[in-house]
């Protein structure tokens, strides 16, 4: 175990100009990119044939078509969004439907159970407790920019809770299941951490 | 996915430790691999990466994660590292890091893009450019085993200068009937190359040796264009989805 840092002479001039550290949690670098980070291949999904469902347990409580979510309260956020693979990106710009929303529209007040699990094309999940999704926190975006989110990105529907790592924003939801346990999802699974605060620096299990 | 259970089991937390470079090796006029020595490395599964932090005179400091491309049964852990223009890290890497410097790195991360001689099923690797990295982690960890899984290597790059590891990728298939290398040129192609010219398309996945029903696991390494392009192609052709492995990097050229 050794926490003493070397030092990389010469290393540095080639750095970027410093953003505020308010603004970019540790580890982090600006990117103005917008790189992509996806397990398989990108799932070509027509809105004609999406669906967005919620659960209780294994209960459908909830249940739109493309057309039925549109209508649903849109909101647009301005926020910054962080990859545990390091690079950050700043006022991005999302529009879609808050988690609160969904809940109003499904009929449910209070969620009564701690815990999301988001399922999506591709078979890919993630797991967040259910308070950071309410109060705004969180929402399915369907829109980047201003534009359809590209399939690259995540559409025609992604969740977005922009102050975890963006591994929690998981890509092509299409469920999400509300539970009484937590359970992990796939990168959670696989050694990354539970919760994932960018501020923090919960990149993997322990951190 | 036995594989991923393994490299998953800890959940301790995963330390910085110190990696002093023992060698540098010039492989393309873009590309270094860094040999490095990591007192009480932990081991690693062929196709996980590192994160890497480096640290400025003046306590500045930046992370940044790097394919292993070493087997797990090497004495030393290798980086390939592409110079990327611009870049505030690979430069530096590639350019002013010599034998004997030292800086902190951590790992093994990652239990997905993983693949071990105990996995079922022809083994199908394509590569785009620098991407080969952590496939050339799992063709040395089949020779390091050799193990006779059937392998299929299509490798993608600008020119024949820019390709990684020719002569150990030339040599390990020589004495290896059961590796086939595809190699494809799409810029450049020197005066009587037999190889493929040309990006990957639709004819060269046909003609390798691995249809879907034969069940390969595929693994697929580059920018993120090729790999969204070989990803997208592989599902047209009837590979299922979930037997493709991928893993993006740089800018997404959207």
């Amino acid at each position: 175990m050794n926490d003493k840092a070397p030092i990389s002479r010469g290393f540095g001039s080639g750095r970027r100009a410093q953003t505020p550290k308010d603004r970019v949690p540790p580890g982090q670098y600006v990117t103005t990119d917008f790189p992509v980070l996806s397990a398989g291949p990108t799932p070509q999904i027509k809105v004609e044939d999406w669906t967005f469902a919620l659960q209780r347990g294994g209960s459908l409580i909830g249940k739109w078509s493309w057309a039925e979510f549109e209508a649903l309260p849109q909101t647009t956020i301005k926020t910054d969004i962080h990859c545990v693979t390091k690079w950050s990106k700043l006022d991005t710009v999302w529009r879609g439907v808050t988690f609160d929303d969904l809940l109003k529209a499904a009929g449910v007040g209070e969620p009564a159970a701690p815990y999301i699990m988001a399922h999506c094309d591709g078979g890919y999940t993630t797991n967040l407790p259910i308070a950071d999704l309410i109060g705004a926190k969180g929402m399915i975006a369907t829109r980047y920019d201003d534009l359809p989110i590209l399939p690259v990105h995540g559409g025609p529907a992604r969740l977005l809770v922009p102050h975890l790592y963006f591994w929690k924003s998981a890509k092509w939801v299409r469920r999400l299941r509300i539970m009484e346990h937590d359970e992990r999802g796939f990168w959670e699974r696989m050694g990354y951490h539970n919760y994932g605060d960018p501020w923090k620096e919960q990149r993997y299990d322990g951190d | 996915m036995t594989a991923t259970e393994t490299a998953t089991a800890s959940g301790r937390r995963l330390e910085w430790q110190v990696a002093e470079v023992s060698e540098i090796v010039i492989e393309t006029p873009h590309v270094k691999s860094l040999f490095l020595h990591v007192t009480g490395w932990q081991g690693h599964l062929p196709g996980q990466h590192v994160d890497i932090r480096l640290t400025a005179e003046d306590g500045y400091q930046a992370q940044r994660s790097y394919s292993i491309a070493s087997a797990p049964e090497d004495e030393l852990l290798t980086l390939t590292v592409e110079r990327v223009m611009g870049g505030e890290v690979s430069p530096y890497l590639v350019d002013e890091l010599r034998a004997g410097d030292r800086f902190q790195l951590r790992g093994p991360v990652g239990g997905y893009f993983v693949w071990t001689v105990a996995t079922r099923g022809p083994l199908y690797l394509i590569a785009g450019g620098s991407g080969i990295a952590p496939l050339m982690a799992m063709l040395r960890h089949r020779e390091r085993r050799k193990a006779p899984v059937p392998t299929e290597l299509l490798y993608s790059s600008r020119s024949l200068e820019d390709v990684i590891y020719p002569e150990e990728l030339d040599a390990m298939a020589q004495h290896d009937r059961n590796l086939h290398i595809a190699y494809t040129l799409t810029r450049k192609q020197p005066e009587g190359w037999v190889g493929r010219r040309g990006r990957i398309d639709k004819a060269m996945l046909i003609e390798a040796p691995f249809p879907p029903p034969s069940k390969p696991n595929i693994f697929v390494c580059g920018p993120t264009p090729f790999v969204e392009h070989v990803s997208n192609l592989l599902v047209e052709l009837g590979h299922d989805a979930l037997a493709i492995k991928t893993e993006r990097f740089g800018p997404t050229g959207a």
